[in-house]
């Protein structure tokens, strides 16, 4: 065996030249990978400018989604007011043709839209999990099958076939909104879920599991998901920019509740009643910039995730190192 | 600073006797910029290559040695930067040269050879249709010329010129490195670069392309910079041999003086920490923990947490390169012309030489 | 003579090669019969393409054999069926990986995978008890302070330390063979002997024996006390250590051990450096798969395939040309 020399020890790097008795309480099972996910995540957009930004408009969002009435007074659906009312004191952004206050509409309008930006993100991407990192990991006829019924709905156009649907049901309430914008649009993630599963699958550490003798399910939501905790979270803010566009698309096109309130209603009701041709310019304005705002904090909140997945976009405060000759 | 003439050292072909170093390398330093401030990834590194020399330069991962190889090749990209020194190729320095003047160094007088030939080489294009890239690119118009010339290169490292038709990846993994060094001599250029060309070989594949290499230097007399992490590989093809740690010379000389009379502990431990398959089975120590994190800078000698032979001066004072009979060692135990105690020190742990 | 531990009997697998159509099949590894006894380092040395991670993936029931058998402690290994079985042989035979950076989730603590193994391989163990196993583990390979190096990620640790990391936890489920697949090869040279001296730690003081599969014969010399050379698919050279190093019996055993870079001994370059590479396996025909590299070979080597003969005893080469009685001669 080796001998030390002048009392450097070989074992491991650590100073000590034993071990040192070990304390007794077990440190538990380690912190879960989710809350430390969770504090990379927090950090990633903190650095980020543009993922703060974004972070920071989505927050206001939900603060209004969460808390509508604190902030418009008026009922949304009530005709109680004068039609056509320019912007005022009493209606910040007017009245429409009906006579409702605009204002209120946009506040109480953005609930719904949320509503259905987050659960139809979080399902679509669930489905997109389940099917793309299942196939790549089972592999064979599995991989085979699940990576056909992907690719066949992939090529089908979505929104086309969103209005397809929609129609077919006869116009939507919400939840029908939700369910079509999910079904027609997990595949996309599921294939890009399913090519980082698939260069995952080599790992060393994926056949370290198998034979310590872990069972194939433990292996994929144990071991392959969360080191892909990055990846998951941008697509689910891709999810949830596409859902709004597409569920405010179709209930501008008429297909979703009409009495629902929320921003594409608005821009519906803008549209049949002529709003940029009569002079009532907000009221298609409005709602318009609002989907443009809450897309585009869902697409800048994606800038942080982008770097945690590939480093070398990120963009270093660098101290400055003076380049000779 | 002056570079080291051993007494013993054999003059290497395309002597001395000519008119300077091909090289000449002076307290070169690159730094990274980093979140926490510039790193110094190579620190004052200086020596001078003759033509036809072969030097060997030897470290571990962290070392500097690489990024040492791509500041002399002026192939650095952000966020490394050199931040001081120069780089002196046929006389003219090349820090800070632009682009436009460097392509007409490039590959014409000084090549380079990278550690994979499978990142290096496009694996999309044959290999004759590479040479003809790299041919092009330097002026070389006419067809007869260039598929000449690269049927020669080709036979010059042992392959069969039917492959310049062959893509990357119907090669073996040691045709592949040749393929790389027959690219690097397409215009016989005074100096190659060598970047770990051999570790992704098998050990037979490794010493003939090292043979290889060997034997096309005597023939053309081009000077080489072999870059590695395994001594035992340079010890038998190279004339002088610098050891690195932590972005610094630790040790530099004549490759059979450092590998008889290793002096710094350093490269004592990394001498010891090759076993050998002749002779006794000794039980051997490596060297204890790991290689220092260079952006914590501290006082004193970075290998002093893992030095054996540590004293109390070594936390406290940088310790600066100093000669000892034909080698140059940044250790304070040779400080002050202290040659014969620390000599003898060395002799003691068990890898005495001729002493 | 005793049964030995772990031991295979024409062990074969090839893979199918091409497209549906081309019904070519790559031999990798063919006709192994090779034992590894107890509370020893058996050392499998080859060059790549030998089908040394082959036999390591067949032996960790990764790959199953095309054909031939593993025998584990007298029993065969296809009679392996319930996952209990299998889950019990998996901690008697447990795998340490090559690639210290890809072999540990990033996600998890260094504990993580070392208290699973004690989870799914010692279930009577408390929480407490596993958290106690697992320090023992740790410091037994050299890892100290234990309590504080289980709370790291893998991201804070050294590739060495993260290898030693891989024999702890093939240590915690009690095994009797750890398959080590080129553990040392993408380590610092420094660090290897420490990697190295830790399986030796591991065959005198734990009793456990280690197959340690490599490229480098230096290495293989120092750890181990057998060593068997594979070409391409075949063993060509088995036996202890010092008796295969001193009198090679097999030609490609004197090539390779020429070729090994040696400082402290003198260089003999000559003229004709072999420039062959090993074969990739496909369709071969029956003969010494080392005749056209092989400066000995005679007629008898292209057309017969030869076994594995015991020359000297304990001392076996796959060649027709070897002899008993003096060294083989093929290259210096």
């Amino acid at each position: 065996m080796s001998m030390p020399i002048s009392g450097v020890s070989t074992a491991g790097p650590a100073g000590p030249a034993g071990p040192e008795p070990a304390t007794g309480a077990p440190a538990g099972p380690a912190a879960p990978p989710a809350t430390r996910a969770l504090s990379r995540m927090a950090r990633a957009v903190r650095s980020n400018r543009k993922a703060t930004v974004g972070a920071v408009l989505l927050g206001i969002f939900i603060l209004v989604g969460l808390f509508p009435g604190l902030i418009a007074h008026d009922n949304p659906n009530a005709d109680a007011y004068a039609p056509r009312l320019g912007i005022s004191t009493a209606h910040l952004l007017g009245t429409t043709a009906y006579g409702q206050d605009m204002f209120a509409q946009v506040i109480w309008g953005t609930r719904n839209v949320l509503i259905i930006a987050f659960v139809a993100g979080l399902a679509t991407t669930g489905i997109a999990v389940l099917v793309g990192v299942a196939a790549a990991y089972l592999g064979g006829l599995w991989d085979g099958s699940l990576s056909l019924f992907t690719d066949v709905l992939l090529v089908i156009p979505i929104f086309p076939l969103l209005i397809v649907i929609a129609a077919y049901l006869h116009g939507g309430t919400t939840i029908v909104l939700i369910l079509v914008i999910t079904v027609t649009s997990w595949s996309y993630t599921a294939r890009q879920l399913r090519s980082q599963a698939l260069s995952l699958r080599n790992r060393d550490f994926l056949a370290a599991a198998r034979v310590r003798g872990e069972r194939r399910l433990y292996i994929i939501v144990v071991e392959v998901i969360p080191t892909m905790t990055s990846l998951l979270v941008a697509c689910f803010l891709t999810n949830a920019l596409y859902a709004v566009l597409f569920a405010s698309s179709l209930q501008f096109i008429g297909l979703g509740d009409p009495n629902t309130v929320s921003w594409g209603t608005m821009l519906y009701w803008a549209q049949n009643n002529a709003a940029l041709q009569t002079g009532q310019p907000m009221w298609a304005i409005a709602p318009g910039a609002c989907i443009a705002v809450l897309g585009a904090a869902f697409a800048l909140l994606n800038y942080a995730f982008d770097e945690i997945g590939n480093p070398a976009l990120r963009s270093v405060r660098r101290t400055r190192v003076k380049r000779a000759g | 600073m002056s570079s080291v003439r051993a007494d013993a050292d054999p003059q290497p072909p395309g002597a001395r006797g000519q008119a300077g170093p091909v090289l000449a390398v002076r307290d070169l330093s690159v730094a990274y910029a980093m979140d926490r401030g510039a790193v110094l990834a190579v620190d004052r590194v200086s020596f001078e290559l003759y033509p036809g020399e072969f030097l060997g330069i030897v470290g571990e991962s962290g070392c500097g040695k690489s990024t040492l190889l791509f500041a002399i090749a002026q192939l650095l990209a952000s966020p490394a930067a050199v931040i001081g020194g120069s780089v002196d190729f046929k006389g003219v320095n090349l820090v800070g040269m632009t682009d436009s003047r460097l392509t007409a160094v490039r590959w014409r007088d000084m090549s380079v050879v990278m550690q994979s030939a499978m990142n290096a080489l496009n694996p999309v294009k044959s290999i004759g249709s590479q040479f003809k890239d790299a041919m092009k690119a330097h002026g070389v118009t006419s067809a007869d010329e260039i598929a000449g010339r690269s049927a020669e290169v080709l036979r010059m490292v042992g392959i069969d010129p039917v492959h310049l038709k062959s893509f990357p990846h119907q090669l073996s993994g040691g045709m592949r490195q040749r393929s790389m060094i027959a690219m690097a001599l397409l215009f016989t250029p005074d100096l190659v670069i060598m970047d770990e060309p051999t570790s992704a070989l098998d050990v037979v594949a490794q010493r003939s392309l090292m043979v290889q290499i060997k034997n096309l230097q005597a023939e053309l007399g081009f000077a080489v910079i072999f870059v590695t992490h395994d001594m035992s590989l340079v010890s038998h093809f190279s004339q002088r041999l610098m050891v690195m740690y932590a972005g610094q010379v630790a040790e530099w000389g004549a490759t059979r003086s450092v590998f008889d009379t290793p002096r710094h502990p350093y490269s004592i431990g990394l001498m010891d920490a090759f076993p050998s398959i002749k002779g006794e089975r000794v039980p051997l120590t490596g060297i204890p923990g790991r290689p220092p994190d260079l952006s914590r800078r501290q006082q004193g000698c970075w290998f002093a947490p893992r030095c054996p032979q540590v004293m109390a001066v070594c936390t406290e004072t940088n310790p600066d390169l100093y000669p000892v009979r034909d080698a140059l060692v940044r250790c304070l135990l040779y400080a002050a012309g202290a040659d014969g105690a620390g000599a003898d020190r060395a002799g003691a742990d068990g890898k005495a030489g001729g002493d | 003579m005793d049964e030995p531990l772990l031991r295979t009997d024409r062990l074969t697998r090839h893979f199918k090669i091409g497209s549906a159509l081309s019904r070519r099949t790559l031999h990798a590894v063919d006709d192994v019969s090779m034992a590894i006894g107890a509370r020893e380092i058996v050392a499998l040395a080859g060059e790549s393409g030998s089908g040394k991670t082959t036999i390591a993936r067949l032996l960790a029931k990764l790959y199953q054999p095309t054909s031939g058998e593993i025998y584990f402690a007298g029993r065969p290994l296809s009679s392996i069926r319930s996952r209990t079985d299998l889950l019990r042989y998996r901690g008697e035979v447990p795998v340490v990986f090559q690639d210290p950076f890809s072999a540990t989730n990033p996600v998890f603590r260094a504990s993580h995978g070392i208290l699973r193994a004690l989870t799914l391989h010692r279930p009577e163990l408390s929480r407490q008890q596993r958290y106690d196993e697992a320090q023992r583990a740790f410091e037994a390979v050299g890892l100290a302070p234990a309590a504080e190096i289980m709370q790291r990620y893998p991201h804070e640790l050294s590739g060495g330390q993260r290898q030693r990391v891989g024999f702890a936890q093939a240590l915690a489920m009690r095994p009797k063979l750890i398959l080590a697949d080129e553990p040392v090869s993408m380590l610092d040279v420094s660090i290897r002997i420490g990697l190295l001296n830790v399986m030796a730690d591991l065959r005198d003081k734990q009793g456990v024996s280690v197959l340690y599969i490599t490229h480098d014969i230096a290495s293989a010399r120092y750890v181990a006390d057998r060593l068997i050379v594979m070409y391409a698919g075949h063993i060509a050279e088995a036996g202890p250590v010092e008796e295969v190093l001193a009198r090679p019996r097999h030609p490609y055993t004197q090539l390779l051990l020429s070729a090994v870079p040696d400082p402290r001994a003198e260089l003999h370059v000559t003229e004709e450096t072999d420039k062959g590479e090993p074969p990739r396996v496909i369709d071969p025909t029956p003969g010494c798969r080392f005749r056209w590299r092989c400066p000995l070979a005679i007629d008898e080597c292209h057309s017969v395939t030869p076994p594995l003969r015991e020359l000297v005893p304990g001392h076996s080469a796959a060649c027709h040309v070897a002899r008993a009685d003096a060294a083989t001669v093929a290259f210096r």
